[in-house]
C-alpha cells in the first residue's frame, strides 16, 4: 500500500516570507483571492530585514522608514490582518508535480497543490568558495547575512578586527553589524575604482563609520589555521600584494538568486539575473507560477522588493479568474555595461513593469548615463538621467523609454550611449 | 563511559592504536572483536580529522591496482567488505560505476593493457567503449573523447560515516577513545609500553601505528628508520547541486605516474567535484588550496565538462595524501617490541581498510598478541543516513510524526534537521565542534555555506553541548 502524504491546496501559494511574499499576501487577501497560504522555512517570516538591525526600511512601499526587525514584523502582521495564513518553519523541499509541492515542517511531511503560486525566494551572497577564493579554511569568515544572523538573532559575539570584502550597499550594513558587535571594519576592499554604493552613504560612511576602502582591489588569499589571521589582497593594476591582519572577514554582496526550486521545475532562467525569465506582468515560463522580489532582480532594497509583491498580486487575480492569457511579445537585452535587465520580456497589453522601472545592473561607474532602447537596429528611445548608474545597486530605467518598442520586432537592446 | 563493558578497568591496556583515522578505527574495531582490551589514541579533538576526512571518497574496486601487492589484495578484499558492512551500518553508497576517459591516442591505446591489470587483480566487468558510448554515458563530456574503458562497479561512499562507523562499533565494543592525545615518546619496558602523549601517559601492552601522515615521526620513535611520508596535497572543487544530473557516472582520467590523475565524480551528497591535484609538500599541515591548483582544476575541468564550470562552486577544500616512498603498502610487525606498523596506507584506505584490520590482527596473533574471540559482541551500530541515495530525515513522514524535530529543517541547502544536530551531539562518538558536526550532518556545508543557516548551528550545538567520555576538550570558542 502506497501512502498518499497529506494534501492542502490554497487558492495561491507564496513560497517565502520576506517583503515580496507577505507583500503579495496581502494584497490578495485584501482583493478576496480566495485562501492564500504564505509558507516560509525560517523560525520567523519577515526575510533578511529581520536581522538588519537599521533604519531605512520601507521608504518606497510604506512612505515611512522603519527599521528592519520593526519592518518584517510590520510586514507579518499586514498580511495575517488581510487574512492570509503564514507557516513559517515550512520548506517546500521540491516538486511533487508540475502544480504541486513537497513541504517538510514540524506539522509533518505534506504535499500542496494551489491554483497559483508566487515564487519570493529572495536571494543570498556568495560565500568565499563560491567566489573561489584559496587559502586556509579557518573559523571567522562570514557572508553578511551569517554575520547579522549571528549578531541580531543569536547574539554570538564575533572577532575584533574585520576586514569587509565588497563595497555594495549591504558592505556598509555589515560594517554597521561590525561596530555594533564590537569589532573594528579595518578595510573594505573593492575591485571597483569606488565603493559602489550611493555617494553621500559613502561619505556618511567614512566618516561615521571611518573605513578605510582599498579600491581595484581583491582578496587572493585567506590565511590562518583555526581562526582566521589574514588575508592577503592584490591592487588590480598594479599586481602588488600584502596581508591585512585580521580575524574577521565578511564577504558582502555579489548576490545570487535562490533558484534551486525555479531551476527544479524547468522554469527558463535569465542569463544575467539567474533567477526566473519573467515578463512584466511577473509570469515565469511555467503558467500559473510567478515570480517576485529578489529572486528576479538580485538585489535590489526590501522595499522594491515589497513593491514588486503588490504588483504581482493583481497579476494573480487575473490568472485565478481565467483572464491571464500572455501574447507573444519581445525580449529585452541588457548590453554592456549593463550585466542584466529585469524584467526580461514586453508583451502587448501587459502592464507596465513594477512602479514603471526596468531593473539594470551595471559593472561600471556612469556619473551621466545616457540610456538608449534600440530594436532592429533603430533607436527607439534615449535619454540621459539625472542619476548615476553605479555597481553595487541597482540602476533604475523609467518603463517610458519603451513606448516606441514594436511588439512583433527583434529584440530589444537596453545600453549606454 | 571510559570504562571497557567486558572486562574491568585497569591501567595497562592489551592493545593502543595510534590514529583514529579509517584504517585505526577499522584496527581497533576489529581488535575489541576479542577479549582484549583496546584503545583509540587520536592527535586531533575528532577521529578522522585529517587524511580520512578530505579524500575524492571512492569505493574503489582495485582494478588499477598494481598486481601481486599487498594493497591490490587489500584493496580487492576490501571493496566486499565495506560493501557489505555499508549495507549494514548504513554508511550511505552509491553504485554509480566509471568511464576510464582517453583524450589521446596515447590514452587510448592504454586501455587494452589497463582492461589486462584489471583482470590480473580479478577484476573482469571491465568493457573497452568507443566515443560515443562514452558520450551516452557521459552526455556532458567536453568535445574529443576517443574512447574509454568502463569499471560498472566503481562506487562513491560518505568517507566521514565510514570513519564514524568504525570509530562507533570500536567504542561500543569497548575501545577506548583518546582525543587530543598526541604521542610525544615511546618508553618501552618489558611487560608495557608508556606512550608519552600531549593528555599524559598511556600505558600499553602492544601498540599499532596508524598514525598516517605521522606514521614515520611514531615509527622513529620506536627507534626505526624504515620511510619518510610526503604529504602529497590534493586540491578539490565541488559543485552545485543543481550539477548533478550531468554527472551520474565517476569520470576517471587514463593514470600516469604521478597518481590517478583529475577525475569528475558524483558525490553522495548530490554534487560534483573535481579534483584533486597532486602536489608533494614538505608541511604536514598545510591544507590551504592555492591559486596555482585552482587554476589548474579550472583549466582541466575547462576541457573536461565545460558546461560544469558555468556553475556555482559549493566549496573547495584540500586534503593530504600519506605518500610514501616505498611501493607498497608497508605493514610490518616487529614482535620484540610488540609493535605492529600500518603505514603508506595512501588514497586506496578508505576501501581496503577493514580488510587492513584484518591483516593487522593476523599479524598481531602471529606476532603473540593471544586474541580470543568475544561471544557477546553488540550489533554493529546503524548509523545516521546522510547521503541522497536513500531517505533522509527531512523526508520521513512516520519520523517527523514520531518526533518533530525531524521536520524542523535547519539547514536549508543541505536539509538538516534539528533533530540529526541534536542526535550527532549526543552520539556514542559526538560532534564535539562545528567541523565534526559538518561531517556528521552536513550542516553548513551547502550552496550559502552558513548564509542562513550558521548562526542557527552554532546555537544548537551550544544548546547540546554534552559530556562525551572522549577524553578531550571542545574547541569552538578557543
Amino acid at each position: 500500500m502506497t501512502h498518499q502524504p497529506p494534501l492542502t491546496t490554497p487558492d495561491v501559494l507564496i513560497i517565502g516570507g520576506g517583503p515580496a511574499g507577505l507583500t503579495a499576501a496581502a494584497e490578495l487577501a485584501g482583493r478576496r483571492a480566495g485562501r492564500v497560504l504564505v509558507v516560509d522555512r525560517e523560525q520567523d517570516a519577515g526575510g533578511i530585514p529581520r536581522h538588519s538591525d537599521h533604519t531605512g526600511y520601507g521608504l518606497r512601499d510604506l512612505r515611512r522608514v522603519m527599521t528592519g526587525p520593526a519592518y518584517a514584523r510590520h510586514l507579518v502582521r499586514q498580511a495575517t490582518l488581510a487574512g492570509a495564513e503564514i507557516r513559517t518553519r515550512t520548506m517546500v523541499t521540491g516538486w511533487a508535480d508540475e502544480d504541486t509541492v513537497d513541504v517538510t515542517s514540524p506539522d509533518g511531511r505534506y504535499r500542496i497543490r494551489p491554483r497559483a503560486i508566487v515564487l519570493a525566494t529572495g536571494a543570498r551572497e556568495r560565500p568565499r568558495t563560491a567566489r573561489r577564493i584559496p587559502g586556509d579554511r579557518p573559523h571567522g569568515v562570514y557572508t553578511t547575512g551569517q554575520l547579522q544572523n549571528l549578531v541580531h538573532l543569536h547574539h554570538q559575539p564575533v572577532g575584533e578586527r574585520a576586514v569587509i570584502v565588497g563595497g555594495e550597499l549591504v558592505s556598509w550594513s555589515a560594517a554597521v553589524t561590525l561596530r555594533e558587535a564590537g569589532c573594528t571594519p579595518a578595510l573594505m576592499v573593492s575591485q571597483y575604482p569606488k565603493a559602489e554604493s550611493y555617494a553621500a552613504f559613502n561619505a556618511a560612511g567614512r566618516t561615521v563609520l571611518r573605513v578605510p576602502v582599498a579600491t581595484r582591489t581583491r582578496v587572493t588569499r585567506v590565511i590562518g589555521k583555526g581562526r582566521c589571521q589574514a588575508v592577503e589582497i592584490e591592487h588590480l593594476d598594479t599586481g602588488r600584494r600584502r596581508t591585512v591582519a585580521c580575524d574577521t572577514v565578511v564577504f558582502t554582496g555579489d548576490w545570487i538568486p535562490d533558484h534551486e526550486l525555479a531551476r527544479s521545475a524547468g522554469i527558463t532562467l535569465d542569463e544575467g539575473t539567474l533567477g526566473p525569465l519573467t515578463d512584466t506582468a511577473l509570469r515565469t515560463s511555467c503558467p500559473g507560477v510567478f515570480a517576485a522580489g529578489n529572486l528576479l532582480h538580485p538585489v535590489d532594497t526590501a522595499d522594491v522588493a515589497a513593491l514588486d509583491g503588490r504588483h504581482v498580486a493583481q497579476q494573480v487575480v487575473h490568472h485565478l479568474n481565467g483572464e491571464d492569457r500572455p501574447a507573444g511579445g519581445v525580449r529585452l537585452t541588457a548590453d554592456a555595461p549593463f550585466r542584466w535587465v529585469a524584467p526580461q520580456i514586453l508583451r502587448p497589453n501587459d502592464p507596465a513593469p513594477a512602479r514603471g522601472r526596468l531593473l539594470l545592473w551595471t559593472d561600471e561607474f556612469v556619473r551621466f548615463p545616457k540610456v538608449t532602447v534600440r530594436q532592429d537596429g533603430r533607436t527607439l528611445a534615449r535619454r540621459t538621467l539625472a542619476w548615476p548608474a553605479a555597481p553595487g545597486r541597482v540602476f533604475r530605467v523609467p518603463a517610458g523609454l519603451l513606448d516606441d518598442v514594436s511588439p512583433t520586432g527583434g529584440p530589444v537592446h537596453i545600453g549606454l550611449h | 563511559m571510559t570504562a571497557t563493558p567486558h572486562r574491568p578497568h585497569d591501567d595497562v591496556y592489551d592493545v593502543a592504536v595510534i590514529g583514529g583515522g579509517i584504517v585505526g578505527a577499522a584496527i581497533a574495531r576489529e581488535l575489541s572483536g576479542y577479549d582484549v582490551r583496546v584503545a583509540l589514541l587520536d592527535a586531533r579533538d575528532d577521529v578522522g580529522d585529517a587524511t580520512s576526512k578530505a579524500n575524492t571518497a571512492i569505493l574503489h574496486t582495485g582494478f588499477d591496482a598494481k598486481p601481486g601487492t599487498l594493497e591490490s589484495r587489500l584493496v580487492a578484499r576490501g571493496y566486499h567488505l565495506l560493501s557489505a558492512y555499508a549495507e549494514a551500518t548504513g554508511i550511505p553508497v552509491e553504485h554509480t560505476g566509471a568511464v576510464l576517459v582517453a583524450w589521446t591516442d596515447e590514452e587510448l591505446g592504454a586501455l587494452p593493457g589497463l582492461k589486462e591489470k584489471a583482470e590480473a587483480n580479478g577484476y573482469t566487468h571491465c568493457r573497452i567503449v568507443d566515443a560515443d558510448d562514452v558520450y551516452r554515458l557521459i552526455p556532458d563530456l567536453g568535445e574529443g573523447v576517443l574512447g574509454g574503458l568502463t569499471v560498472p562497479d566503481e562506487s562513491i561512499i560518505c568517507t566521514w560515516t565510514t570513519n564514524l562507523a568504525l570509530a562507533t562499533d570500536a567504542r561500543q565494543r569497548g575501545t577506548t577513545i583518546l582525543l587530543e592525545h598526541a604521542v610525544t615518546r615511546v618508553d618501552e619496558g618489558d611487560e608495557a609500553t608508556t606512550l608519552r602523549t600531549s593528555a599524559g601517559d598511556v600505558r600499553t601492552r602492544w601498540v599499532v601505528n596508524a598514525a598516517g601522515l605521522g606514521a614515520d615521526h611514531v615509527d622513529r620513535l620506536f627507534g626505526h628508520d624504515r620511510f619518510t611520508v610526503t604529504p602529497r596535497r590534493g586540491e578539490l572543487f565541488v559543485f552545485d547541486k543543481l550539477t548533478r544530473p550531468m554527472v551520474n557516472k565517476i569520470v576517471l582520467p587514463v593514470p600516469t605516474s604521478r597518481g590517478k590523475g583529475v577525475l569528475i565524480s558524483p558525490t553522495i551528497y548530490g554534487n560534483v567535484m573535481l579534483g584533486p591535484t597532486a602536489e608533494d609538500l614538505t608541511d604536514r599541515t598545510d591544507t590551504a588550496t592555492s591559486e596555482d591548483g585552482f587554476d589548474f582544476l579550472l583549466t582541466k575541468g575547462e576541457r573536461l565538462m565545460p558546461r560544469l564550470l558555468a556553475e556555482e562552486v559549493t566549496a573547495s577544500y584540500a586534503g593530504l595524501r600519506a605518500a610514501i616512498d616505498h611501493p607498497d603498502y608497508l605493514i610490518e610487525a616487529t614482535p620484540r617490541q610488540r609493535y605492529l606498523l600500518v603505514g603508506g596506507i595512501r588514497s586506496t584506505g578508505l576501501t581496503a581498510g577493514i580488510a587492513i584490520a584484518e591483516h593487522a590482527r593476523t599479524l598481531l596473533e602471529e606476532a603473540g598478541l593471544a586474541l580470543r574471540p568475544r561471544a557477546d559482541l553488540p550489533e554493529p551500530p546503524r548509523m545516521p543516513n546522510i547521503g541522497e541515495a536513500t531517505q533522509r530525515p527531512y523526508q520521513d513522514a512516520g519520523l517527523i510524526a514520531r518526533d518533530p524535530a525531524y521536520g524542523t529543517i535547519v539547514c536549508f541547502c543541505e536539509r538538516v534537521t534539528e533533530g540529526e544536530i541534536r542526535d550527532a551531539c549526543h552520539a556514542p562518538v559526538p560532534a564535539r565542534s562545528l567541523e565534526g558536526l559538518r561531517r556528521r550532518t552536513r550542516a553548513m556545508n551547502g550552496r550559502c555555506q552558513g548564509f542562513f543557516c550558521g548562526a542557527a548551528v552554532a546555537a544548537l550545538r551550544e544548546k547540546h553541548h554534552t559530556h562525551d567520555g572522549c577524553r578531550s576538550q571542545h574547541k569552538d570558542n578557543r
